[in-house]
Protein backbone atom coordinates (compact mmCIF):
# COMPACT_ATOMS: atom_id res chain seq x y z
CA UNK A 1 0.00 0.00 0.00
CA UNK A 2 1.31 2.93 -0.84
CA UNK A 3 0.81 6.09 1.60
CA UNK A 4 1.45 9.86 1.39
CA UNK A 5 4.89 11.30 2.43
CA UNK A 6 4.33 12.93 5.24
CA UNK A 7 5.97 15.08 8.18
CA UNK A 8 6.40 11.36 10.19
CA UNK A 9 8.72 10.40 7.31
CA UNK A 10 10.96 13.30 7.76
CA UNK A 11 10.86 12.59 11.99
CA UNK A 12 11.99 8.76 11.26
CA UNK A 13 14.46 9.99 8.83
CA UNK A 14 16.22 11.94 11.66
CA UNK A 15 15.86 9.20 13.93
CA UNK A 16 17.67 7.10 10.99
CA UNK A 17 20.28 10.09 10.86
CA UNK A 18 21.45 9.56 14.50
CA UNK A 19 22.76 6.54 13.04
CA UNK A 20 24.82 7.98 10.12
CA UNK A 21 26.61 10.08 12.97
CA UNK A 22 27.12 7.08 15.13
CA UNK A 23 28.40 5.38 12.29
CA UNK A 24 31.09 8.06 11.49
CA UNK A 25 31.71 8.69 15.18
CA UNK A 26 33.20 5.16 15.90
CA UNK A 27 34.70 4.97 12.46
CA UNK A 28 36.54 8.27 12.77
CA UNK A 29 37.95 7.28 16.38
CA UNK A 30 38.66 3.97 14.97
CA UNK A 31 40.13 5.05 12.25
CA UNK A 32 42.04 8.14 14.07
CA UNK A 33 43.38 5.00 16.19
CA UNK A 34 44.57 2.73 12.92
CA UNK A 35 45.23 6.73 11.91
CA UNK A 36 48.11 7.46 14.80
CA UNK A 37 49.95 4.31 13.86
CA UNK A 38 49.81 4.29 10.43
CA UNK A 39 51.22 8.04 10.71
CA UNK A 40 53.98 7.13 13.38
CA UNK A 41 55.03 4.15 11.41
CA UNK A 42 55.65 5.77 8.04
CA UNK A 43 57.64 8.37 9.84
CA UNK A 44 59.53 6.05 11.63
CA UNK A 45 63.14 5.45 11.23
CA UNK A 46 62.98 1.68 10.56
CA UNK A 47 62.44 0.49 7.34
CA UNK A 48 60.16 -2.53 8.01
CA UNK A 49 57.56 -0.22 10.38
CA UNK A 50 57.50 2.14 7.02
CA UNK A 51 57.24 -0.31 4.21
CA UNK A 52 54.44 -2.06 6.13
CA UNK A 53 52.56 1.14 7.28
CA UNK A 54 52.59 1.92 2.97
CA UNK A 55 51.37 -1.59 2.36
CA UNK A 56 48.47 -0.94 4.48
CA UNK A 57 47.70 2.30 3.26
CA UNK A 58 47.78 1.56 -0.28
CA UNK A 59 45.98 -1.94 -0.02
CA UNK A 60 43.15 0.12 1.59
CA UNK A 61 43.12 2.81 -0.54
CA UNK A 62 43.63 0.45 -3.96
CA UNK A 63 40.25 -1.19 -3.34
CA UNK A 64 36.79 0.20 -3.18
CA UNK A 65 35.06 0.83 0.32
CA UNK A 66 32.00 -0.59 -0.97
CA UNK A 67 34.75 -3.95 -1.31
CA UNK A 68 35.40 -3.73 2.24
CA UNK A 69 32.02 -3.17 3.53
CA UNK A 70 31.88 -6.67 1.40
CA UNK A 71 34.48 -7.92 2.67
CA UNK A 72 34.01 -7.52 6.00
CA UNK A 73 30.18 -8.11 6.09
CA UNK A 74 30.25 -11.13 3.60
CA UNK A 75 34.24 -12.27 3.69
CA UNK A 76 34.19 -12.76 7.58
CA UNK A 77 31.57 -15.39 7.68
CA UNK A 78 33.35 -17.46 5.30
CA UNK A 79 36.71 -16.82 5.68
CA UNK A 80 37.03 -16.84 9.66
CA UNK A 81 33.44 -18.27 10.36
CA UNK A 82 31.96 -15.88 12.89
CA UNK A 83 28.73 -14.13 11.76
CA UNK A 84 28.48 -10.31 12.13
CA UNK A 85 26.24 -7.72 11.80
CA UNK A 86 26.02 -4.98 10.21
CA UNK A 87 27.03 -2.87 12.40
CA UNK A 88 30.09 -4.92 13.60
CA UNK A 89 30.85 -5.16 9.46
CA UNK A 90 30.17 -1.25 9.09
CA UNK A 91 31.71 -0.33 11.65
CA UNK A 92 35.13 -1.96 11.67
CA UNK A 93 35.11 -1.65 7.87
CA UNK A 94 34.74 2.24 8.29
CA UNK A 95 37.64 2.53 10.57
CA UNK A 96 39.92 0.29 8.47
CA UNK A 97 39.32 2.66 5.49
CA UNK A 98 39.27 6.31 7.69
CA UNK A 99 42.56 4.66 9.41
CA UNK A 100 44.17 4.81 5.79
CA UNK A 101 43.35 7.94 5.01
CA UNK A 102 44.02 9.73 8.21
CA UNK A 103 47.08 8.10 8.42
CA UNK A 104 48.03 9.48 4.99
CA UNK A 105 46.97 12.99 6.25
CA UNK A 106 48.69 12.90 9.38
CA UNK A 107 52.09 11.47 7.81
CA UNK A 108 51.80 14.66 5.56
CA UNK A 109 51.24 16.81 8.30
CA UNK A 110 54.37 15.36 10.38
CA UNK A 111 56.69 15.76 7.33
CA UNK A 112 55.77 19.21 6.65
CA UNK A 113 57.41 20.31 9.68
CA UNK A 114 61.09 20.54 8.57
CA UNK A 115 63.84 18.08 9.61
CA UNK A 116 65.62 20.63 11.27
CA UNK A 117 62.90 20.76 13.94
CA UNK A 118 64.11 16.79 14.34
CA UNK A 119 67.45 17.63 14.47
CA UNK A 120 67.10 20.71 17.05
CA UNK A 121 65.18 18.23 19.24
CA UNK A 122 68.21 15.69 18.78
CA UNK A 123 70.99 17.95 19.46
CA UNK A 124 69.24 18.79 22.95
CA UNK A 125 69.23 14.87 23.58
CA UNK A 126 65.74 14.15 23.05
CA UNK A 127 64.55 10.98 21.82
CA UNK A 128 62.92 10.04 18.66
CA UNK A 129 59.59 9.66 20.69
CA UNK A 130 60.13 12.95 22.56
CA UNK A 131 61.06 14.81 19.60
CA UNK A 132 57.69 13.66 18.54
CA UNK A 133 55.44 14.23 21.64
CA UNK A 134 57.82 17.70 22.44
CA UNK A 135 58.43 19.26 18.98
CA UNK A 136 56.95 17.82 16.13
CA UNK A 137 53.48 16.64 17.01
CA UNK A 138 52.62 20.14 18.57
CA UNK A 139 53.39 21.99 15.47
CA UNK A 140 51.63 19.63 13.13
CA UNK A 141 48.55 19.46 14.94
CA UNK A 142 47.66 22.80 13.94
CA UNK A 143 48.36 21.80 9.76
CA UNK A 144 46.51 18.68 10.67
CA UNK A 145 43.21 20.39 11.41
CA UNK A 146 41.88 21.56 8.80
CA UNK A 147 42.24 18.92 6.29
CA UNK A 148 40.59 16.44 9.18
CA UNK A 149 37.94 18.12 9.72
CA UNK A 150 37.69 18.03 5.73
CA UNK A 151 37.72 14.21 5.83
CA UNK A 152 35.21 14.35 8.69
CA UNK A 153 32.94 15.45 5.76
CA UNK A 154 33.89 12.61 3.50
CA UNK A 155 33.02 10.10 6.09
CA UNK A 156 30.03 11.63 6.91
CA UNK A 157 28.51 11.13 3.07
CA UNK A 158 30.46 7.78 2.97
CA UNK A 159 28.61 5.84 5.85
CA UNK A 160 25.96 6.19 3.02
CA UNK A 161 27.47 2.87 1.62
CA UNK A 162 27.04 1.32 4.81
CA UNK A 163 22.87 1.02 3.42
CA UNK A 164 24.08 -1.85 0.87
CA UNK A 165 24.76 -3.98 3.74
CA UNK A 166 22.01 -3.25 5.15
CA UNK A 167 22.90 -1.41 8.07
CA UNK A 168 20.16 1.38 8.48
CA UNK A 169 21.26 4.88 8.48
CA UNK A 170 19.97 8.00 6.71
CA UNK A 171 20.15 6.80 3.07
CA UNK A 172 18.76 2.92 3.78
CA UNK A 173 15.72 5.00 5.77
CA UNK A 174 15.08 6.91 2.67
CA UNK A 175 14.92 3.92 0.52
CA UNK A 176 12.34 2.04 2.69
CA UNK A 177 10.45 5.50 3.13
CA UNK A 178 10.93 6.06 -1.22
CA UNK A 179 9.46 2.13 -1.41
CA UNK A 180 6.41 3.18 0.69
CA UNK A 181 5.61 6.23 -0.35
CA UNK A 182 6.97 6.32 -3.73
CA UNK A 183 8.21 9.68 -3.81
CA UNK A 184 11.82 8.93 -4.46
CA UNK A 185 12.19 13.12 -5.47
CA UNK A 186 10.54 14.36 -2.20
CA UNK A 187 12.63 12.01 0.03
CA UNK A 188 15.81 12.09 -1.52
CA UNK A 189 15.79 15.72 -1.87
CA UNK A 190 14.71 15.46 2.38
CA UNK A 191 17.78 12.76 2.77
CA UNK A 192 20.23 15.25 0.91
CA UNK A 193 18.89 18.58 2.78
CA UNK A 194 19.58 16.30 6.09
CA UNK A 195 23.13 14.98 5.00
CA UNK A 196 23.73 19.32 3.92
CA UNK A 197 22.54 20.33 7.56
CA UNK A 198 25.53 17.94 8.89
CA UNK A 199 28.46 18.35 6.63
CA UNK A 200 27.93 22.34 5.97
CA UNK A 201 28.71 23.08 9.31
CA UNK A 202 31.65 21.26 9.60
CA UNK A 203 32.77 22.49 5.96
CA UNK A 204 32.22 25.82 7.47
CA UNK A 205 34.31 24.90 10.62
CA UNK A 206 37.16 23.89 8.68
CA UNK A 207 37.73 27.13 6.60
CA UNK A 208 37.50 28.80 9.89
CA UNK A 209 39.89 26.88 11.70
CA UNK A 210 42.24 27.14 7.90
CA UNK A 211 41.72 30.90 8.46
CA UNK A 212 42.57 31.08 11.97
CA UNK A 213 45.68 28.73 12.21
CA UNK A 214 47.46 30.50 9.28
CA UNK A 215 47.60 33.30 11.52
CA UNK A 216 48.88 31.87 14.47
CA UNK A 217 52.30 31.47 15.21
CA UNK B 1 92.89 13.69 27.44
CA UNK B 2 91.40 15.50 24.36
CA UNK B 3 87.94 16.57 24.62
CA UNK B 4 87.60 15.60 21.10
CA UNK B 5 89.53 13.48 18.89
CA UNK B 6 88.71 12.41 15.31
CA UNK B 7 90.91 9.56 13.58
CA UNK B 8 90.73 9.25 9.69
CA UNK B 9 87.04 10.26 9.66
CA UNK B 10 85.60 8.92 6.39
CA UNK B 11 82.41 10.48 5.61
CA UNK B 12 80.35 9.70 2.50
CA UNK B 13 77.12 10.68 0.99
CA UNK B 14 76.05 7.98 -1.50
CA UNK B 15 79.64 8.41 -3.87
CA UNK B 16 80.75 11.90 -2.70
CA UNK B 17 83.14 11.72 -0.49
CA UNK B 18 82.86 14.82 1.72
CA UNK B 19 85.48 13.88 4.75
CA UNK B 20 88.50 12.26 3.39
CA UNK B 21 90.71 11.11 6.23
CA UNK B 22 90.00 13.97 8.68
CA UNK B 23 92.02 14.19 11.91
CA UNK B 24 91.62 16.77 14.43
CA UNK B 25 92.41 16.91 18.27
CA UNK B 26 90.97 19.70 20.63
CA UNK B 27 91.72 19.98 24.41
CA UNK B 28 89.61 21.66 26.81
CA UNK B 29 89.35 25.29 26.61
CA UNK B 30 90.55 25.16 22.84
CA UNK B 31 88.78 27.51 20.58
CA UNK B 32 88.99 26.19 17.21
CA UNK B 33 87.79 28.11 13.85
CA UNK B 34 87.16 26.25 11.04
CA UNK B 35 87.44 28.00 7.89
CA UNK B 36 87.09 26.63 4.17
CA UNK B 37 84.45 27.12 1.19
CA UNK B 38 80.99 26.05 1.23
CA UNK B 39 81.19 22.17 0.17
CA UNK B 40 84.78 22.04 2.07
CA UNK B 41 82.98 19.56 4.98
CA UNK B 42 83.13 22.06 7.39
CA UNK B 43 79.80 21.59 8.68
CA UNK B 44 79.76 18.09 8.11
CA UNK B 45 82.97 17.60 10.37
CA UNK B 46 80.98 19.40 13.46
CA UNK B 47 77.84 17.00 12.49
CA UNK B 48 79.95 14.07 12.72
CA UNK B 49 81.35 15.14 16.05
CA UNK B 50 77.92 15.42 17.58
CA UNK B 51 76.42 12.50 15.64
CA UNK B 52 74.04 13.75 13.23
CA UNK B 53 75.71 12.22 10.88
CA UNK B 54 76.88 8.63 10.81
CA UNK B 55 80.92 8.07 9.54
CA UNK B 56 81.66 5.56 7.10
CA UNK B 57 85.25 5.23 8.12
CA UNK B 58 87.91 6.48 10.93
CA UNK B 59 86.62 6.87 14.32
CA UNK B 60 85.05 10.31 16.37
CA UNK B 61 85.73 10.34 19.83
CA UNK B 62 84.31 13.13 22.30
CA UNK B 63 84.45 13.32 25.85
CA UNK B 64 85.19 9.43 26.24
CA UNK B 65 82.71 8.39 24.19
CA UNK B 66 83.28 6.92 20.86
CA UNK B 67 80.47 8.28 18.87
CA UNK B 68 81.58 6.37 15.64
CA UNK B 69 80.97 3.00 17.24
CA UNK B 70 77.41 1.29 17.10
CA UNK B 71 75.53 1.93 19.66
CA UNK B 72 76.71 4.63 21.27
CA UNK B 73 75.18 6.96 23.90
CA UNK B 74 74.46 9.51 21.86
CA UNK B 75 71.37 10.94 23.88
CA UNK B 76 74.23 11.23 26.93
CA UNK B 77 76.75 13.06 24.54
CA UNK B 78 74.35 15.58 23.41
CA UNK B 79 73.57 16.37 27.23
CA UNK B 80 77.46 17.71 26.92
CA UNK B 81 78.11 18.59 23.71
CA UNK B 82 75.78 21.43 22.64
CA UNK B 83 75.50 22.65 18.87
CA UNK B 84 73.75 26.25 17.57
CA UNK B 85 72.91 26.29 13.83
CA UNK B 86 72.88 28.47 11.05
CA UNK B 87 69.23 28.31 10.67
CA UNK B 88 68.44 28.86 14.94
CA UNK B 89 66.01 25.98 14.66
CA UNK B 90 63.68 27.35 17.66
CA UNK B 91 60.90 25.88 18.07
CA UNK B 92 57.73 27.79 16.95
CA UNK B 93 55.39 26.85 19.12
CA UNK B 94 57.17 27.21 22.44
CA UNK B 95 57.83 30.85 24.07
CA UNK B 96 61.68 31.67 24.84
CA UNK B 97 61.30 30.07 28.29
CA UNK B 98 59.99 26.62 26.83
CA UNK B 99 62.50 26.90 24.16
CA UNK B 100 65.02 26.94 26.44
CA UNK B 101 63.94 24.51 29.03
CA UNK B 102 62.27 21.68 27.36
CA UNK B 103 65.45 19.49 27.05
CA UNK B 104 66.24 20.16 30.90
CA UNK B 105 62.84 19.05 31.99
CA UNK B 106 62.28 16.05 29.35
CA UNK B 107 65.92 14.83 29.19
CA UNK B 108 67.31 15.82 33.00
CA UNK B 109 64.04 16.01 34.71
CA UNK B 110 64.40 19.21 36.32
CA UNK B 111 61.28 20.42 38.27
CA UNK B 112 59.37 23.68 36.40
CA UNK B 113 60.56 26.57 38.95
CA UNK B 114 64.18 25.84 38.93
CA UNK B 115 64.33 25.32 35.05
CA UNK B 116 62.54 29.10 34.76
CA UNK B 117 65.63 30.17 37.01
CA UNK B 118 67.78 28.19 34.97
CA UNK B 119 66.43 29.84 31.82
CA UNK B 120 66.79 33.28 33.46
CA UNK B 121 70.17 32.84 34.02
CA UNK B 122 70.97 31.84 30.49
CA UNK B 123 69.20 34.56 28.86
CA UNK B 124 71.02 37.18 30.91
CA UNK B 125 74.02 35.47 29.99
CA UNK B 126 72.81 36.16 25.91
CA UNK B 127 71.15 39.37 27.37
CA UNK B 128 68.05 38.72 26.66
CA UNK B 129 66.13 38.33 30.13
CA UNK B 130 63.22 40.28 29.19
CA UNK B 131 62.64 38.20 26.12
CA UNK B 132 61.72 35.18 28.29
CA UNK B 133 58.14 34.92 27.60
CA UNK B 134 58.10 35.97 24.06
CA UNK B 135 57.95 33.68 21.26
CA UNK B 136 60.38 33.71 18.25
CA UNK B 137 58.72 35.24 15.55
CA UNK B 138 58.29 38.07 17.69
CA UNK B 139 62.65 38.15 17.86
CA UNK B 140 64.67 39.54 15.44
CA UNK B 141 67.16 37.62 13.74
CA UNK B 142 69.85 37.76 16.22
CA UNK B 143 68.03 37.88 19.22
CA UNK B 144 66.62 34.48 17.99
CA UNK B 145 69.98 32.88 17.83
CA UNK B 146 71.35 35.16 20.78
CA UNK B 147 67.95 32.58 22.26
CA UNK B 148 69.96 29.45 20.49
CA UNK B 149 72.38 29.96 22.05
CA UNK B 150 71.13 30.27 25.59
CA UNK B 151 69.41 27.23 25.10
CA UNK B 152 72.28 24.99 24.11
CA UNK B 153 73.89 26.89 27.32
CA UNK B 154 71.35 25.64 29.24
CA UNK B 155 72.57 22.01 29.26
CA UNK B 156 75.39 23.51 30.58
CA UNK B 157 77.93 21.54 27.89
CA UNK B 158 81.21 20.57 28.15
CA UNK B 159 81.42 21.31 24.35
CA UNK B 160 79.74 23.75 22.27
CA UNK B 161 79.85 23.81 18.30
CA UNK B 162 78.47 26.97 16.19
CA UNK B 163 77.68 26.39 12.75
CA UNK B 164 77.92 28.97 10.34
CA UNK B 165 75.54 30.77 12.98
CA UNK B 166 75.65 34.52 11.67
CA UNK B 167 75.64 33.41 8.36
CA UNK B 168 72.19 33.74 7.86
CA UNK B 169 71.99 37.10 9.46
CA UNK B 170 71.68 40.63 8.29
CA UNK B 171 75.56 42.50 9.22
CA UNK B 172 74.13 44.03 12.14
CA UNK B 173 73.12 41.62 13.45
CA UNK B 174 76.06 39.87 13.18
CA UNK B 175 77.83 41.65 15.68
CA UNK B 176 75.52 41.53 18.75
CA UNK B 177 75.99 37.44 18.45
CA UNK B 178 79.38 37.48 17.95
CA UNK B 179 79.63 39.25 20.84
CA UNK B 180 77.61 36.68 23.09
CA UNK B 181 80.05 34.45 21.15
CA UNK B 182 83.39 36.18 22.83
CA UNK B 183 82.05 35.99 25.86
CA UNK B 184 80.83 32.40 25.77
CA UNK B 185 84.56 31.86 24.58
CA UNK B 186 85.76 34.34 27.63
CA UNK B 187 83.79 32.00 30.17
CA UNK B 188 86.33 29.56 29.39
CA UNK B 189 84.39 27.40 27.16
CA UNK B 190 85.38 24.55 24.66
CA UNK B 191 84.22 25.86 21.37
CA UNK B 192 84.25 24.85 18.00
CA UNK B 193 83.44 27.47 15.30
CA UNK B 194 82.47 27.18 11.21
CA UNK B 195 83.00 30.45 10.48
CA UNK B 196 83.11 32.84 7.76
CA UNK B 197 84.20 36.00 9.98
CA UNK B 198 87.72 35.96 9.50
CA UNK B 199 88.31 38.96 11.96
CA UNK B 200 86.20 37.10 14.77
CA UNK B 201 88.17 33.58 13.80
CA UNK B 202 91.86 36.10 14.29
CA UNK B 203 90.28 37.78 17.78
CA UNK B 204 88.90 34.99 19.47
CA UNK B 205 90.04 31.62 18.00
CA UNK B 206 93.15 29.56 19.69
CA UNK B 207 93.95 27.63 16.58
CA UNK B 208 92.18 28.20 13.03
CA UNK B 209 91.30 24.91 10.64
CA UNK B 210 91.37 25.52 7.35
CA UNK B 211 89.04 22.68 5.30
CA UNK B 212 89.38 21.89 1.77
CA UNK B 213 88.24 19.16 -0.35
CA UNK B 214 86.63 17.34 2.65
CA UNK B 215 90.69 17.18 4.27
CA UNK B 216 92.47 19.65 7.05
CA UNK B 217 94.50 21.43 4.60
CA UNK B 218 96.30 23.74 7.39
CA UNK B 219 95.73 24.09 11.00
CA UNK B 220 97.79 26.07 13.32
CA UNK B 221 97.71 29.03 15.79
CA UNK B 222 95.20 31.62 14.59
CA UNK B 223 97.61 34.28 13.60
CA UNK B 224 99.83 31.97 11.54
CA UNK B 225 97.21 30.36 9.67
CA UNK B 226 94.98 33.36 8.26
CA UNK B 227 98.86 35.92 7.56
CA UNK B 228 101.06 33.51 7.07
CA UNK B 229 99.33 30.97 4.45
CA UNK B 230 101.33 27.90 3.15
CA UNK B 231 99.28 26.79 0.28
CA UNK B 232 98.04 28.18 -2.94
CA UNK B 233 94.57 27.13 -1.95
CA UNK B 234 94.53 28.82 1.34
CA UNK B 235 96.25 32.32 -0.19
CA UNK B 236 93.34 32.25 -3.28
CA UNK B 237 90.62 31.39 -0.40
CA UNK B 238 91.92 34.07 2.50
CA UNK B 239 92.02 36.51 -1.00
CA UNK B 240 88.30 36.08 -1.58
CA UNK B 241 86.91 36.46 1.68
CA UNK B 242 89.17 39.49 2.37
CA UNK B 243 88.64 41.37 -0.64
Amino acid sequence: MIREFAAIDVYYLLLAARWTLALTALAFVGGGLFGIVVALMRVSPFLPLRALGATYVNVVQGIPLLGWLFVFFFGLPILAGVQVSSWVAATVAFSFYAGAFLGEIWRGCLQAIPRQQWEAGAALGLGFGEQLRHVIVPQAVRVAIPPTVGFLVQLIKNTSLGAVIGFVELTREGQLTNAATYRPFTVYIAVAAIYFAMCFPLTQLSRRLERRLRVAR
Amino acid sequence: MSLVELKGVVKRFGTNTVLDDVSLKVEPGEIIAVIGRSGSGKSTMLRCINGLEPVQGGSVVVDGETVSAPGADLRALRQRVGIVFQSYNLFPHLSVEKNITLAPRVVKGMEPGAARDLALGVLRRVGLAEKIDAYPDQLSGGQQQRVAIARSLAMQPKLMLFDEITSALDPELTGEVLKVLEQVAAEGMTMILVTHEMGFARRVATRVVFMHEGRIWEEGGARDVLEKPRTPELSTFLDAVLH
